[in-house]
């Protein structure tokens, strides 16, 4: 009996409750938008609503792994996932142009996926295990093993998940202390950068202009960005599309499942990457400001349960995951609002697929794991439970 | 233990600035978001809103019934009939050629109206809709509107046709509708009409058709719908019904217009009768004539070419278009002006040897008959040309011209048709204005002479001529000849369009009652006496024979000159003689004597219109048409 009430109560300590009552929340309004994003065909709905089922329990299994051992299984995940992406270009499926897919014959494997996790828990466990003796070759060392899957899932090829695997890695070095003096120049020559490609866009765009490094379709996405009006029912239509949708919806939004932009299909991929704009169709301002919120709210308790942990894995590894969440939601968000080229990001619980639900879950999973044993090695810190400062 | 401590302690330090730095970056980028959604719900909301009504909302025009044609006895003249078409919005289709191969064992299509609509197909953008069959039997819209469900993307439209019932009677009063073409596009949108013939493809091209075009038309209305990207429809989110056209009533009697048609046996020339009292048009003759049915969808090439190329010219509105030189149909206006200038008094007489001399040339009366001494009435009894010449060195060609001029004579009277031509009423100015060598720019009196007796450089309309015989027959009164007499917008009652007296000419009673009584005498015992024998009515008249070839005083032998440059044969005249009630001009193309063909044929209109019921040939005519 006592045994049991003790597993019961450790697997309900597991939880991070703050952060499951933001999820929930989320959740719930994901599945009420899909179900209007859907309309009458509510096969995707009950789909959607599986998948979430799923990915609660695997969250929860998650959170009741002890971070080290997560962090003894990155490098062995990390290593996995490198050669999926290395069998991926031998024998990956292929659709639409790109070679994402690994077929394993009871199940289709995306391992891009597995390295949007793997990546930072790998970054982390590395940076804890140089703890004390770190020297900028550490860096170089990430850098590499940024680079590997980057280069591999950049081939198939797919710039967006490269460069949101390539961010993890980036937040990981970033909080194990990349220097700033190192960071401020990059960043500011990114600024500059863009200012400079706004003010050129138009030689840039020219048909005749070859961007080397970028596939012509690519190169597409981001001169739709930069004028969306030149294109109007090609690349721009998605763009134009849904800023009319987030338009119409003004401050309260035309209600729910009243948006005629949603409804009568003039949003494109309105239950996937585009999903946004049905809500803020139907939403309008206030709906749309309190979700921002509550994703807001979702990443500070991120970074929240980051600063408080105790270990250098604990803390790179929640750090960056939370950062990665942040930058699906700026990235999808910034999309539909038309501040940022169309790339394939989902919005995090809002989005239909299963597998991005998967992965976020399993990130949820890992913030919780953390977030609940946070105690263990403060208590040979000589630390006192929960008090922490 | 304790290094261990500090290390972590100043490494959690540090890792608690990045994350302060981060969390200001994730605001800073929220911050962005936001101000993004804020400038597109608030700042921009109206105009994307509208955007997205614009995008969700189809307006689709709803052409208006185009009005009715009737006669003044409503005998419809022209009218719609509903025909059933089926469109194809390619947007909602998956596979054109499997929708056609599916479609074909409901409905029958042709290979040629498959090639018309890929054709079509590849012109039109993809949401709206193509035609791809007309004029669907009941059966085969029944059989298809059982089975549409299986066609998504096909629509099965009823739509008016225009049909004219009547043939080719009346067919120049009435002309016809076509496609709208470039021109009429331009000219409606000058007009700033083009919003109200959104869905329309047909307008008036010719006749009543085209210059009553606005009453005729209606008023499109409009029905906004709701659609999906795909440009399927919703639901209907407003419809302002459209306003059918106004039916018009024709002046015209058909019965009448029939009876004139068949009078010409199948020659060449127009016909106009005018009631005087009002200037409606009774009936308007245009011989020969043709099907406007033809060109309701779109003329075909080989009959176009007929119609086109004929000698015959049937296209031509004769009686406002062609002119002519009137031959002795003028005389009577000319011995007005003659009596009006001063120059003859009824009594004055002439003498008459058979010839006129000007100088060293002999102008002769036809025939080179001698009438003795010779007045106004017996000048107009037996069509004397040489008192008509003899006028020529005592009227000049300026005076005679502002005499004639308020007839009407080459002036256009202002008929409801386009494509009106004023003609040639001469005059020294004209002269001057016509030719450019200086030596044909002096009017010779030689000149003069012909156009006393109609000949010569005069050129007048049959339309002119009725005119000018209605203000003879009612004493002065020139009126705005209309072939429609009353406009009935639909649903309520005709509103008459009413006589409207464009100006009087000054006549002298005594004049005009020694004309009237010389025109009477022309048909008891004068040149058209046989033609009006044991007329019931008193009828006044005058016959008149055109010179279209210069014999050079040799005589003239009707079957020994070439047909088309045989005499026009031509009537005048108005009965009954007191009161009338009918003015007609008639002039009959390449047919000889005046009194032996023209003059008949205003008898037969002239019995029809007076004794309805003795004309028994009209009724069987008419039943034939119906049939």
């Amino acid at each position: 009996m006592i045994s049991l009430f003790n597993w019961l109560l450790r697997v309900l300590r597991a939880i991070d409750w703050p952060l499951l009552l933001i999820v929930a929340c989320l959740s719930g309004i994901g599945l009420l938008v899909m179900q209007s994003a859907v309309g009458g065909t509510d096969w995707r709905f009950a789909d959607q609503s599986r998948y979430f089922t799923v990915a609660l329990v695997l969250m929860w299994v998650i959170a009741l792994v002890p971070p080290q051992w997560l962090a003894k299984l990155a490098p062995l995940v990390y290593g996995a996932g490198v050669l999926l992406l290395v069998a991926v270009m031998f024998v990956g499926d292929t659709s639409k142009g790109a070679t994402r897919w690994l077929d394993l014959g009871f199940v289709r494997l995306q391992p891009s996926e597995i390295m949007k996790i793997a990546l930072p828990l790998l970054l982390a466990w590395y940076f804890q295990q140089r703890e004390g003796k770190r020297n900028p070759l550490d860096y170089l060392i990430a850098l590499v093993l940024v680079a590997v899957p980057f280069v591999l899932i950049v081939r198939q090829p797919d710039l967006g998940t490269a460069l949101l695997v390539a961010s993890a890695g980036f937040f990981v070095m970033y909080f194990a202390g990349l220097s700033f003096k190192l960071l401020v120049p990059v960043a500011l020559a990114a600024v500059l950068g863009i200012g400079l490609v706004l003010t050129y866009e138009d030689t840039l765009c020219a048909p005749q202009t070859d961007w080397v490094v970028l596939h012509d379709y690519q190169k597409g996405r981001v001169c739709t960005l930069l004028d969306p009006t030149k294109d109007p029912l090609g690349k721009g239509f998605h763009t134009i599309q849904s800023t009319i949708a987030v338009g119409s919806g003004g401050l309260y939004g035309r209600g729910y499942m009243e948006g005629t932009q949603a409804q009568l299909d003039f949003i494109p991929e309105r239950t996937t990457d585009f999903i946004f704009a049905v809500f803020a169709e139907e939403f309008g301002l206030y709906g749309s400001v309190a979700l921002l919120f509550l994703f807001l709210l979702m990443i500070v308790r991120g970074l929240v349960i980051a600063a408080r942990s105790e270990t250098t894995f604990c803390r790179l590894a929640a750090g960056s995951l939370t950062l990665v969440l942040f930058v699906y939601v700026f990235v999808n968000i910034g999309m539909v609002i038309g501040i940022l080229p169309v790339v394939g990001v989902p919005l995090p619980f809002f989005s239909y697929g299963g597998t991005a639900l998967l992965t976020l879950a399993i990130a949820l999973g890992i913030l919780m794991s953390v977030s609940a044993h946070r105690s263990l090695p403060s208590a040979s810190n000589a630390r006192t439970g929960l008090g922490n400062p | 233990m304790f290094d261990f401590k500090s290390a972590n302690e100043r490494e959690r330090s540090r890792f608690g600035l990045r994350v302060w730095v981060a969390g200001l970056v994730v605001l800073l980028a929220f911050g962005l978001l936001g101000w993004r959604l804020w400038v597109l719900q608030v700042q921009q909301h109206q105009g994307l809103l509208q955007r997205a009504d614009s995008n969700r909302t189809a307006v689709v025009p709803i052409p208006p019934r185009r009005g009715e044609i009737l006669d003044r006895n409503g005998e419809v003249l022209a009218r719609n009939y509903l025909s059933y078409t089926l469109d194809v919005v390619p947007a909602q289709v998956d596979s054109i050629d499997k929708l056609l191969a599916d479609l074909e064992r409901v409905v029958p299509l042709s290979d040629r109206q498959k090639r018309q609509f890929e054709r079509r197909l590849r012109e039109s953008g993809s949401f709206a809709p193509v035609l791809l069959r007309n004029d669907l039997s009941d059966t085969e819209a029944a059989y298809f509107a059982a089975q549409a469900f299986r066609f998504p993307g096909v629509e099965l439209k009823a739509r008016w046709v225009r049909q004219y019932p009547q043939g080719q009677t009346a067919a120049h009063v009435l002309g016809y509708i076509g496609r709208i073409s470039e021109r009429d596009l331009q000219d409606l949108e000058s007009s700033n009409e083009l919003g109200n013939y959104r869905g329309t493809d047909i307008i008036g091209k010719k006749g009543i058709e085209k210059s009553w075009e606005p009453e005729l038309h209606g008023q499109t209305g409009i029905e906004s719908l709701e659609v999906t990207a795909r440009g399927k429809p919703v639901q209907t989110l407003h419809r302002i019904d459209p306003t059918p056209g106004h039916d018009l009533v024709l002046s015209l009697d058909l019965r009448l217009q029939r009876i004139a048609e068949k009078a010409f046996e199948g020659q060449r020339g127009a016909l106009v009768a005018i009631d005087p009292n009002n200037g409606e048009i009774l009936a308007f003759v245009s011989q020969p004539s043709f099907d406007p049915n033809l060109f309701v969808d779109g003329i075909d090439h080989e009959s176009w070419k007929q119609l086109n190329e004929s000698e015959d010219k049937p296209l031509i509105t004769r009686p406002v278009y062609g002119t002519y030189p009137i031959g002795s149909t003028y005389k009577p206006f000319v011995a007005l002006a003659a009596m009006a200038l001063g120059k003859r008094t009824p009594e004055t007489t002439i003498y008459d040897p058979g010839y006129y001399e000007m100088g060293k040339t002999r102008f002769r009366n036809a025939g080179s008959v001698p009438y003795g001494r010779v007045d106004v009435h017996k000048s107009l009894v037996v069509s004397s040309d040489t008192y008509y010449y003899s006028l020529a060195e005592e009227i000049t060609i300026d005076a005679l011209h502002n005499y004639m001029k308020p007839f009407g004579f080459g002036q256009k009277t202002g008929i409801d048709l386009v494509g009106e031509r004023s003609g040639i009423l001469p005059s020294t100015d004209w002269k001057k204005s016509a030719f450019r060598d200086p030596e044909q720019q002096r009017w010779y009196p030689g000149e003069t002479v012909s156009v006393l007796i109609g000949q010569g450089y005069n050129a007048f309309s049959l339309m002119q001529l009725a005119q000018a015989t209605a203000v003879l027959a009612n004493g002065g009164t020139y009126y705005r000849p209309s072939l429609v007499r009353a406009v009935k917008p639909s649903g309520s009652a005709p509103e008459p369009v009413g006589a409207q007296v464009m100006h009087t000419v000054d006549l002298d009673p005594n004049n005009v009652a020694a004309v009237r009584n010389a025109l009477v005498d022309v048909t008891k015992v004068g040149t058209a006496r046989r033609a009006f024998a044991s007329a019931p009515y008193e009828v006044a008249g005058k016959t008149g024979t055109i010179q279209l070839f210069n014999l050079k005083g040799a005589k003239y032998k009707r079957d020994e000159v070439d047909e088309r440059l045989r005499d026009h044969s031509a009537f005048m005249g108005y009965a009954p003689a007191k009161n009338p009630t009918i003015a007609l001009a008639v002039l009959v193309e390449n047919a000889g004597w005046g009194s032996e063909v023209a003059a008949p044929i205003a008898r037969k209109v002239f019995d029809a219109w007076l004794m309805p019921e003795t004309a028994e040939v009209a009724t069987a005519s008419a039943s034939e048409t119906a049939q």
